[in-house]
């Protein structure tokens, strides 16, 4: 599914501050993967993700998706493919839009968004449904600004967004890091949920190695831009959750 | 009441400009002073095909293409060469000035005795009357394009864009083409204020449009007020909020000059005047909280 080969970041190049940030890193994603990075602040994990999104163009090397070069494709023409959850909530929906309005424009998130009116009733009933699956009384506030939830209610809704067109890869990036522990663990329940119920192939950046330990079905530990350890799903079940920590002590 | 009457008229000529600026500043975010010179622009268009006997059919055309590139100008300046907003729509303006003094190839053209959009069609005998029907009926066309432009999928993504780039280029569209386009929408709609103003004016001027950036952003933050105010989510409300306020503004540039103020003053005032409410709700926080 995703191919990265060889792929190199360094920023700053040059210059005194040069950062080599990604150094070297070839994985093979296979389809339904669902891929858990864990690493130190600083370890590559972060910027390696915005370059298989496409916001960060690589130094050197080169990314497949479904057995197509994507190295030189700018993040607005991956998303076909792609959909993301960032860190911060504010940047996977937009405030001033309502609900309603958010999940329209992930609804055609693979499609160009024309000069119709894409909102009616059949389409708010099936918002609402899918709202409803959260639990959360959200389907009757779908007309409100989405500036007007909570952190974890909208990076839930993020999610919910990320499958509403077709999605083949999930890109997560420290999803809960701004939530507190129960919206926390609502939102990465919701994940699993959508990984497995609509067969993602998903990547995973946390700090908490507690959801590193409980999701995916393959571990990476990243350190100084490149990949130290690499547990498929037998190794990674045979690990117990002090190994884990052992890995940062 | 003719007083009040030339008023609403001129209100209504530069609700097209506050449109415009609602859709760069209010959902763009970007602080677009190439109005001055495509309100200008608008005009000049204007005068110039007006008195070379052109049929309206190929004015309004012009007048909205000339516009629309200006603001494309803008727009590929600031997002492909990288260059700050506001300094790109500075540049943009100042060229806009020898190219409209080179358009019309001296610094005014009076459009007396010739037909425009108000000797077109007649729905009053009263001359002023007719004008404000016309401009009444072609704002409300202009209001209703924008307002349904904003409901589509493309005017979600294009609200979008303003609010958050990150999520609006993770669901697939070029930011950077959409802001030109968004620039492009802008500057029409503010030559047609330019177009609208100079038939109503009876000419064209190169310095008219010094200055008008300050009434649409006037315009749209009277509206932002009431909008914030009142919680209002709706597209068509804040759109009709929007014309309210540039004819509201207009009003207090009347009153103001109707109790004796020297026209001199008249950009002053028309400065404090939104330096007044922009701050008031700030300070009035501030005490609250």
């Amino acid at each position: 599914m995703i191919d990265i080969k060889n792929v190199h970041k360094t920023f700053h190049t040059g210059k005194p501050n040069q950062v080599n940030a990604v150094n070297g890193v070839t994985l093979h994603i296979e389809s339904g993967d669902f891929v858990t990075i864990v690493g130190s602040n600083g370890s590559g994990k972060t910027t390696l993700l915005d370059m298989v999104a496409g916001s960060i163009a690589p130094s050197s090397g080169s990314i497949d998706i479904d057995g197509r070069d994507v190295t030189k494709l700018r993040d607005y023409k991956r998303s076909p493919w792609i959909a993301r959850v960032f860190q911060n909530p504010m940047n996977g929906t937009a405030s001033d839009l309502s609900i309603l309005d958010n999940f329209r424009l992930a609804a055609i998130r693979t499609q160009p968004k024309g000069l119709t009116i894409g909102i009616n009733e059949t389409f708010k009933n099936q918002v609402r449904e899918r709202i409803s699956t959260l639990g959360m009384g959200l389907e009757n506030k779908i007309e409100q600004p989405m500036g007007t939830l909570s952190g974890g209610q909208r990076q839930a809704l993020t999610l919910l967004m990320s499958v509403m067109d077709s999605c083949k890869i999930l890109l997560l990036d420290e999803p809960t890091a701004a939530l507190d522990p129960k919206s926390a663990q609502i939102v990465m329940k919701t994940a699993d949920e959508l990984i497995r119920h609509y067969r993602l192939t998903a990547i995973l950046i946390t700090h908490n190695l507690k959801d590193a330990f409980n999701y995916g079905s393959r571990l990476i530990l990243m350190g100084e831009g490149q990949v130290l350890k690499d547990l498929d799903t037998n190794q990674k079940s045979a690990l117990k959750q002090n190994d884990l920590f052992d890995w940062f002590g | 009441m003719d007083f009040y009457l030339t008023t609403l008229i001129q209100g209504l000529c530069l609700s097209a400009i506050a449109l415009g600026i609602y859709i760069s500043m209010k959902i763009f975010n970007i602080p677009d002073i190439t109005t001055d010179g495509s309100y200008t622009l608008g005009a000049v268009v204007t005068a110039v095909l007006l008195t070379h006997h052109q049929p309206v059919y190929i004015i309004l055309p012009a007048v909205i293409a000339g516009g629309a590139i200006a603001g494309a100008i803008t727009g590929f300046i600031h997002t492909k060469l990288k260059i700050n907003a506001l300094l790109a729509g500075i540049l943009v303006m100042t060229a806009l000035y020898s190219v409209n003094l080179g358009l019309m190839g001296r610094s005014n053209i009076p459009l007396i005795n010739v037909s425009s959009l108000f000797t077109l069609i007649n729905v009053s005998a009263n001359q002023n009357y007719n004008m404000f029907w016309i401009l009444l009926g072609f704002i409300a066309v202009i209001t209703f394009l924008v307002g349904y432009m904003l409901k589509t999928d493309f005017g979600i993504a294009m609200r979008a864009t303003g609010n958050s780039e990150s999520m609006i280029r993770a669901l697939g569209v070029n930011t950077d083409r959409m802001k030109i386009i968004g620039l492009a929408i802008a500057n029409a709609l503010t030559a047609l204020g330019g177009y609208l103003f100079s038939q109503v004016q009876g000419f064209t001027d190169i310095s008219m449009g010094i200055g008008i950036v300050i009434i649409g952003l006037g315009s749209v933050i009277i509206a932002e007020a009431i909008i914030n105010w009142r919680q209002i989510t709706s597209v068509w409300l804040s759109l009709a909020l929007v014309i309210a306020g540039a004819i509201i503004f207009q009003l207090v540039v009347a009153v103001t000059l109707d109790i004796g103020v020297d026209p001199i003053y008249l950009k002053a005032v028309t400065a404090v005047f939104v330096l007044l409410i922009v701050s008031l709700p700030r300070i009035s926080l501030k005490s609250s909280g």
